[in-house]
């Protein structure tokens, strides 16, 4: 693919690449908090984490 | 809306990549009525006989607070041509063009399935189970089929609206009895007067979307004769806790001075007529106070009061 030619592909906005940090900041905290939940009923339920009670 | 047009949506997408906010993803969860549900839930958990640690009890409620908001994004994916139409949700983020319909959907479907998983991984298989229903309900058999086609619309659909008491219940104890069952009975027919009081005054909305609310296809004087028929149900319904043994006197007084209150209230309804609709105001925001009242009240007498009881053990 040439540097010169016409296809930059989609080049955002400064408001989308804020748009977009931002929501990928929210994902990376969603994430955060789903290791550290699994972590915490661990700790908390240990070996019966296992266990699949109704 | 179909999937069909969905597919012409994601090509908009390509073209145009998005400019949703954090918060307009946040606006798709549907945070007020988000708030209620999570409360009536606590409740549910609070009062349920055993104990539950404090991390799982945090992870029961996490789950059933992002599976509400879940259904309340998709609800808004299918409903946003309505949406459009209407005063009250016109500026929600999918008919205001903040969040693509395809986005709406993919944000609602990854919450349920997360929220169902880790509800099922975590605490237990019935209390998945139910909020697996739940939201199925409130997308599917409310938003997707009764909301277009029958004025029972909310009274079959407020069921979706009921059942976070029952999940809380079921985290705790793995099993269901006849208490959070009343629970689920008392915001059942708590539903239909509230959102009617509300539809009345918003009639012309609801009119202009083509949405078969009870007002708009039985008329308003059916309607209103409805409200006070609802609530005349709900009102012995909400002090049965207390006959039946499961609360203390405070609770019996609180329910029945405010049970009071919305029979006054709906009667005002059921006099009043439109051009005023200021009796609806007053029913739809009193409404609110008194399943607040009566849930916190609850969770105090059986909740808060039993762990103080424990703790001075």
């Amino acid at each position: 693919m040439s540097d010169q030619g016409n296809d930059k592909g989609i080049v955002l906005t400064e408001a989308q690449k804020r748009a977009r940090r931002s929501r990928s900041i929210a994902i990376a905290v969603s994430l955060v908090v789903l290791v550290v939940l699994f972590y915490a009923m661990t700790l908390v339920k240990g070996p019966a984490i296992l266990l699949r009670p109704l | 809306m179909s999937l069909i047009s969905e597919g012409a949506e994601y090509n908009g997408a390509l073209a145009e990549p998005s400019m949703a906010s954090v918060g307009d993803y946040i606006a798709l969860l549907k945070p007020r009525v988000m708030s209620l549900v999570v409360f009536t839930a606590l409740v549910g958990l609070a009062i349920a006989p055993g104990s539950i640690h404090p991390v799982t009890a945090f992870t029961a409620l996490l789950c059933i607070t992002v599976g509400a908001g879940a259904s309340g994004a998709l609800n808004m994916w299918f409903d946003a041509d309505i949406d459009a139409l209407m005063t009250r949700t016109a500026k929600r983020p999918v008919p205001a063009g903040n969040v693509k319909p395809g986005e709406a959907l993919a944000f609602g479907l990854t919450l349920s399935a997360f929220s169902v998983g880790v509800l099922g991984l975590l605490v237990n298989i019935l209390a998945a189970a139910i909020l697996a229903f739940t939201i199925f309900f409130y997308a599917v058999v409310y938003t997707m089929w009764l909301k277009r086609s029958t004025p029972q619309n909310i009274v079959i659909g407020g069921a979706a609206g009921a059942f976070p008491p029952m999940i809380g219940w079921a985290a705790v104890t793995g099993s269901l009895t006849f208490e959070p069952i009343l629970l689920f009975l008392i915001i059942f027919f708590w539903t239909p007067p509230h959102f009617w009081a509300l539809a009345i005054y918003r009639m012309d909305d609801f009119k202009r979307a083509g949405v078969p609310m009870l007002p708009v296809v039985r008329g308003e004087a059916t309607t209103r004769l409805q409200i006070l028929l609802y609530t005349l149900v709900l009102v012995p319904l909400g002090v049965l806790p207390w006959p039946l043994g499961y609360t203390s006197a405070l609770y019996g007084a609180v329910s029945a001075v405010m049970g009071l209150g919305m029979l006054i209230l709906a009667v005002q309804v059921y006099r009043e007529r439109l051009p005023s609709d200021q009796a609806c105001r007053h029913l739809f925001a009193f409404s609110i106070l008194y399943l607040f009242l009566l849930f916190a009240v609850l969770m105090i007498d059986r909740g808060w009061g039993g762990l103080i009881a424990r703790l001075t053990a």
